[in-house]
């Protein structure tokens, strides 16, 4: 039996469509870098595979050992976004959080990795949930420009902590010990504690009030904390960064910092 | 005179072979593996060889940096402390040997034979406890426990970040150099090519208190670093004892600064330059009492250093480093003249300068696996004293092997090593005056926990 040349070109033009598919949700793109899955495959294997398991579900040897658990990547849920709630990642999201790390936990900072490295991780990070290849990320919530820090600010800030219930999880005093705070758990059922405001201002997902704000904007997914995007408007959030910023201990703020500078 | 220089030589690689000893005290440490929850291969390129995330820690202070490092965060029951060992089995090969020409009769005279031993062996004991005493104060311990003797390897505590930056850090006690390679931390571990013998070369005929840089002394450090750890500098001020506690060895003091900078480079990756020195002085003479020398009171001070270069070059799965050193004293330390009697020296004693360097190259496909190749050089370029035969010092060592980690966990590090090392000692035979050879193979298991 012999094949028509038409078909046999159909054939390879679906073979190419679905190579380019599947390399493309094999890649990662941040700045002018491209990651590579396998080169990623083999750092996550250094450096990752015990936390987060080899299937990527959080389930590594040292995760029951482990305060708050590993991020299980098959689900596709991440706390740190520039994208709105519910929706996946950007891969500068998840660059940044490998680069930051998520105080409070076990993911330490991996900046000392090289950028190419970081980048190759998010494009093998990637492959662990479908959904990168079925899904295209959220568009990144935009943060305008931030009001003037004022007394003012600071107590419509403090109002809207009482009357959005912020306080029910973090506490009136924000030290994260609310009336909710003992019953909270995460998506994966564990246990989860508020954050504690006056312990510093390294917050999980940044330190500088816009990474404050954004996280106000997208929620942080798998946890209790949700999105405000529709509950405050964009002038009331920041009262409400102004606002915490008081009830930390340390009052050095930090400036928003580019993760993608390697230094 | 060449026979005498000779013996001392001998003698000096022999006190060189002593130094093998010293230099299992290798270590990783998986106290913080069980701390933090990391396997080895987060700080290890393959342990105890350090990678730039393990660096960082270090340079931290035994801190990752993400709210967890003070002790209070841990478990009670968390004890920081860490034990190693090394059983193996070894072959040594020491050709032109100085031994009776009729075993067992001293008076029968010397001839030059091969000496070879083989057997098992233990290779001691390393106990290291280390880790943050509270946020931004660490510490680290280290006794080493030979088969015949207990010593006190490292002992400092260190004040981190300090004004929050990470640009400042001093470090107080008994410390390794920040060398650009560390000797703790070399993957060779036989006899002959267990130590960077660079770190501890002295010239034939040298009577020198500073016994190379890979020593740990005694001093306070100030250091600091980027974020990233790409750019690092050290500087040492040191007591004139060698590391020795209790003994120094006069009042002065000496400096060391090493200063190193990386850069990523698209499709090879991190690429290092680095430059290092010791500048210091001995003591050639002490008081004495009845004879005597008195602790403490050398004098007739004399200068010299060691200072060089070197890189680290990544290609993917290989990595090399490179390293170079020049060295100099002063011609009464090169020739064991006390400063006071300066016409003890010999006709036309000068200063003794040499040069010497490695390479070092790695294969590291996985984590679990690393083989190592290493040739190392040291070469006269003046003797101290003129009657000694211009290449008397000159060695030529290599090294090859691999270190396979067949478990890898949080808890504990195991490791299967195979290695061989063959060094060429230019005319360092005690008799004839002609060149010497060592070799060792060596295999076994290492493994902390």
């Amino acid at each position: 039996m012999h094949m028509t040349g038409k078909p046999v070109l159909t054939v390879a033009i679906l073979i190419f469509m679905l190579w380019g598919m599947i390399g493309a949700a094999q890649e990662s793109h941040v700045g002018n870098l491209v990651g590579n899955a396998k080169r990623g495959k083999a750092l996550y294997e250094r450096y990752c595979i015990f936390c987060h398991g080899p299937t990527g579900d959080g389930r590594g040897e040292s995760a029951p050992y482990l305060d708050p658990k590993p991020r299980d990547f098959t689900k596709a849920v991440f706390k740190c976004r520039s994208t709105a709630s519910g929706s996946l990642p950007l891969d500068i999201d998840l660059y940044n959080t490998i680069t930051r790390g998520v105080h409070a936990s076990g993911m330490p900072s991996w900046r000392p990795l090289l950028r190419q490295e970081r980048v190759d991780m998010v494009a093998y990070i990637k492959t662990f949930s479908p959904a990168f290849k079925e899904e295209k990320p959220g568009q990144p919530v935009t943060i305008p420009t931030e009001p003037p820090d004022s007394p003012d600010s600071i107590a419509r800030g403090a109002a809207l902590f009482q009357s959005l219930n912020c306080w029910s999880c973090h506490g009136k005093d924000g030290r994260g010990h609310g009336p909710s705070a003992a019953s909270l758990t995460d998506s994966q059922g564990n246990p989860i504690t508020p954050f504690d405001f006056t312990s510093g201002t390294h917050f999980k997902c940044g330190q500088s009030d816009q990474d404050m704000f954004r996280d106000l904007v997208t929620g942080l997914d798998g946890t209790p904390m949700p999105s405000f995007a529709a509950a405050m408007k964009p002038d009331q959030m920041w009262d409400v960064v102004h606002y915490i910023r008081t009830l930390s201990t340390s009052k050095k703020h930090a400036e928003p910092k580019d993760q993608t500078d390697g230094q | 005179m060449g026979s005498v220089i000779r013996k001392r030589l001998g003698l000096d690689l022999l006190i060189l072979v002593t130094l093998f000893a010293w230099a299992q005290t290798a270590y990783g440490i998986p106290a913080f593996a069980r701390k933090y929850g990391l396997p080895c291969s987060a700080c290890h390129e393959a342990w105890p060889m350090l990678n730039n995330f393990g660096q960082t820690f270090k340079d931290n202070g035994y801190q990752l940096g993400n709210g967890r490092d003070a002790p209070i965060y841990q478990e009670p029951a968390y004890w920081p402390v860490m034990f190693r060992t090394t059983p193996v089995w070894h072959r040594e090969s020491n050709n032109r040997q100085a031994v009776d020409s009729v075993a067992g009769n001293g008076g029968s005279g010397q001839i030059e034979s091969t000496v070879t031993t083989s057997g098992f062996d233990l290779l001691g004991v390393d106990m290291i406890t280390a880790g943050t005493l509270y946020q931004n104060i660490s510490f680290f311990v280290q006794p080493f426990i030979g088969n015949s003797s207990i010593s006190l390897q490292q002992a400092w505590t260190r004040l981190d970040n300090l004004a929050g930056s990470h640009w400042l850090n001093l470090k107080v006690g008994k410390f390794e150099l920040d060398q650009p390679i560390s000797q703790e931390r070399s993957l060779i571990l036989n006899n002959t090519g267990g130590i960077y013998y660079n770190y501890f070369f002295t010239p034939p005929g040298d009577n020198n208190f500073f016994q190379g840089i890979g020593f740990p002394q005694l001093g306070a450090e100030l250091s600091g670093h980027s974020e990233n750890d790409h750019t690092r500098y050290s500087v040492a001020v040191l007591s004139d004892s060698n590391g020795s506690p209790n003994s120094p060895s006069n009042q002065g003091y000496n400096v060391y600064a090493n200063f190193n900078q990386a850069f990523e480079v698209p499709w090879f990756g991190k690429q290092e330059v680095g430059a290092y020195g010791y500048f210091g002085e001995s003591p050639t003479f002490f008081q004495t009492s009845g004879g005597a020398p008195l602790p403490g009171t050398g004098t007739g001070n004399r200068g010299l250093y060691r200072a060089g270069v070197y890189g680290h070059w990544f290609v993917d799965k290989f990595d090399f480093y490179t390293f170079y050193l020049h060295g100099y004293d002063n011609v009464f330390l090169g020739n064991s003249v006390p400063s006071n009697q300066p016409s003890s020296l010999p006709f036309g004693a000068v200063a003794p300068v040499w040069n010497g360097g490695f390479v070092e190259g790695h294969y590291n496909p996985t984590p679990r696996w690393i083989v190592i190749g290493r040739y190392e050089l040291n070469r006269m370029s003046r003797q101290a004293n003129p009657n000694i035969r211009g290449d008397l010092g000159n060695v030529d060592i290599w090294t090859v092997g691999y270190r396979w980690y067949p478990i890898m966990s949080p808890r504990a590090g195991f490791a299967w090593t195979q290695e061989y090392s063959h060094a060429s000692n230019a005319g360092a035979a005690p008799l004839s005056g002609k060149d010497d050879t060592h070799s060792s193979v060596l295999m076994g298991f290492d493994f902390d926990f």
